[in-house]
């Protein structure tokens, strides 16, 4: 029985260090404020009976649970210990993390899980696959009311993957984080297909190409940096705010407006610096940087209060939406309504992305999460169009119609069903042919349109936008629309609940 | 994350949205993306990596729709591939024993 916070052992322990990995009890401790973690279920013993299994001694069941602070923020806490019969889940280990799981449920504090494990424990058969269907349950009901935060440590393969991808934020490091439904060797026996286990579900291939990751980082340190930076940004639970932060000034001087945004609609920039021009401090943390860059999606402060920014990126592939972007701004237009964080939308977008293969790939029903999760969101609302905001694209990105609080417009704002030329191709297709110089007629047609629609006033002129300001009152404007609105309530129809197009 | 980076000047492209050209950058997927070919009878392809057990037709030779041009062991399974359509053999593309991925070219028919 002693010796159980030793884990598995001198040897496990030095294999798990080799790999440049921290134990499980050091990764909780490194996490957590000093002397705050408080350990549950020690001394619990696992269950298995079969395989001469019951002769084996388990410190823990391989998992480590309890509760601690993280910079005061109280979480529950588990971190799965591979030096213990490789992390791997048995009936026990299930139990215990079931059990901090609905700790944190009724305390109504965040859940973090560290995952490091080498997948059912096959000696206790059908007990594992029970436990690890107690765990995807208690996720679901988890979900929209406590945050949740998956932290990928190791390998996290079959089943097991289908706890993280339930929770709200997953985290990876470079080189530690492994995870797919079927491994390599399944996939060059069957298919004949060759992949090396980074290429196949490394940590930059979640982070980038699949999504399923929020949070990339190069090693275990930096990657608990960014959970107590992300915690900073959320509240404990679905019936609080996040905690407000001193006010602090965005670093104008570096993040000049005027000098960071092309007032031509086809040309590019980052829109981040557009963010960082107007938020507290200029401290932009973003959320699945890597993937869809398109669309720009994180957390910031104004005036000290928590807010989520969802923002076009007209540096990458025009700023369209697209069926990533799309699954990866619903998603986050989501979380911040269940955990009351307000949001604020920087509209810059051509329309949806063409091509057979968005097409073929269901840009139809992934676009529609956007729309789905803007009118269903009940925080407040604040959108600012900044250049284009053409057709299906301007309704989707929180317009007045999607029932924005506040709708404000740049004076570069071009509100309209499409570009320029596009419509004056359509509009004037007859004079343009007719004209005795059509190239001459069609430029002529467009410069006319641009004048007459390419701009904020139109749209304005029926009060779908509420003001057009100068871009540098944005952060005033905000500012006082989040104050006015923090009394903010809206219903909604009463049902057990919407059918999102997943 | 960002700050251990160099700064690359980025590589811009053209995209054209509705008619219009804009400037930007592309993403790795969006470049990566596979081309669309349409589908066709004429194309025998393989639905499944594996081995090709035996090829009943060669150059030349007429076909009728139904008929059985080859068998693909796939999973220790013995599927026989048929053509949809008659015709004629334009070229075979493989040879008994030989390993193949998903979606190869096995056959063409005119």
């Amino acid at each position: 029985m002693h010796g159980a916070l030793q884990g598995g052992g001198e040897k496990a322990i030095e294999k798990q260090k080799a790999t440049g990995k921290m134990t499980a009890r050091e990764r909780i401790l490194t996490l957590l404020d000093s002397d705050s973690f408080h350990e549950y279920d020690l001394f619990v013993e696992h269950a298995g009976k079969d395989f001469d299994m019951d002769k084996k001694y388990l410190p823990g069941d391989g998992v480590v649970t309890g509760t601690g602070t993280i910079s005061g923020y109280p979480v529950c806490i588990y971190a799965q210990d591979f030096t213990v019969a490789g992390g791997s889940l048995g009936y026990m280990h299930a139990k215990k993390i079931a059990k901090i799981m609905d700790h944190a449920m009724k305390l109504k504090v965040p859940l973090i899980g560290i995952n490091d494990s080498g997948g059912a424990r096959i000696q206790e058969g059908v007990n594992s696959l029970a436990g690890y269907g107690e765990i995807f349950y208690r996720n679901t009901l988890a979900s929209g009311v406590i945050p949740q935060i998956s932290v990928i440590l190791g390998p996290c393969a079959g089943g097991a993957v289908y706890s993280p991808a339930l929770t709200d934020f997953v985290f990876v490091v470079d080189k530690i984080s492994k995870m797919f439904i079927t491994g390599p060797e399944v996939i060059k026996t069957v298919l004949g297909e060759d992949i090396s286990m980074e290429d196949l579900g490394g940590a930059k291939v979640h982070a980038e190409i699949t999504g399923n990751a929020h949070f990339y980082a190069e090693s275990e340190l930096e990657c608990f940096d960014q959970i107590k930076k992300l915690v900073s940004f959320i509240p404990w639970n679905n019936t609080k705010k996040a905690e407000p932060f001193p006010i602090k000034q965005p670093k104008t001087k570096q993040y000049k407006i005027s000098e960071l945004f092309p007032t031509d609609s086809k040309k590019p920039y980052d829109v981040r610096n557009i963010i960082k021009a107007i938020c507290d401090d200029s401290d932009f943390f973003e959320v699945q940087q890597m993937f869809a860059a398109n669309i720009v999606v994180g957390f910031a402060r104004i005036n000290g209060q928590s807010v989520g920014f969802v923002a076009n990126q007209p540096m990458v592939l025009a700023g369209v939406l697209d069926v990533d972007s799309s699954d990866k701004a619903a998603r986050f237009v989501r979380f911040c309504d269940s955990f009351n964080i307000p949001l604020i939308t920087f509209v810059d977008l051509p329309g949806y992305l063409p091509g057979i293969d968005q097409e073929h790939a269901g840009v139809i029903r992934h676009g529609a999460k956007v729309l789905y999760s803007y009118s269903e969101a009940t925080v407040p609302k604040i959108t600012v169009i900044l250049r284009k905001a053409y057709g299906g694209g301007y309704i989707a990105m929180c317009s007045h119609h999607l029932r924005a609080d506040f709708v404000l417009a740049w004076p570069t704002a071009e509100i309209a069903v499409m570009g320029p030329e596009g419509a004056a191709n359509i509009i004037f297709k007859n004079e343009i042919l007719n004209a005795p110089n059509p190239e001459e007629a069609r430029r002529k047609k467009i410069e006319d349109y641009k004048e007459k629609f390419a701009n904020p006033y139109v749209a304005a002129a029926y009060g779908y936008v509420d003001a057009v300001i100068d871009p540098l009152e944005t952060r005033n404007f905000i500012t006082h629309a989040l104050e006015i609105s923090a009394q903010k309530k809206e219903d909604r129809p009463i049902k057990k609940h919407g059918i999102p197009p997943f | 994350m960002s700050k251990k980076k160099k700064l690359v000047k980025p590589e811009l492209y053209i995209l054209n949205v509705l008619g219009e050209d804009y400037s930007t950058t592309l993403t790795n997927k969006y470049k990566n993306r596979k081309p669309y070919s349409p589908y066709t009878h004429k194309h025998i392809t393989s639905f499944i990596p594996g081995t090709i057990k035996k090829v009943f037709v060669e150059k030349g030779d007429e076909v009728i729709s139904g008929q059985k041009l080859l068998i693909l062991e796939a999973m220790k399974m013995d599927n026989e591939i048929i053509t949809n359509i008659s015709g004629k053999i334009k070229k075979v593309f493989v040879k008994s024993g030989q390993m193949v991925s998903k979606n190869e070219l096995l056959i063409e028919i005119s």
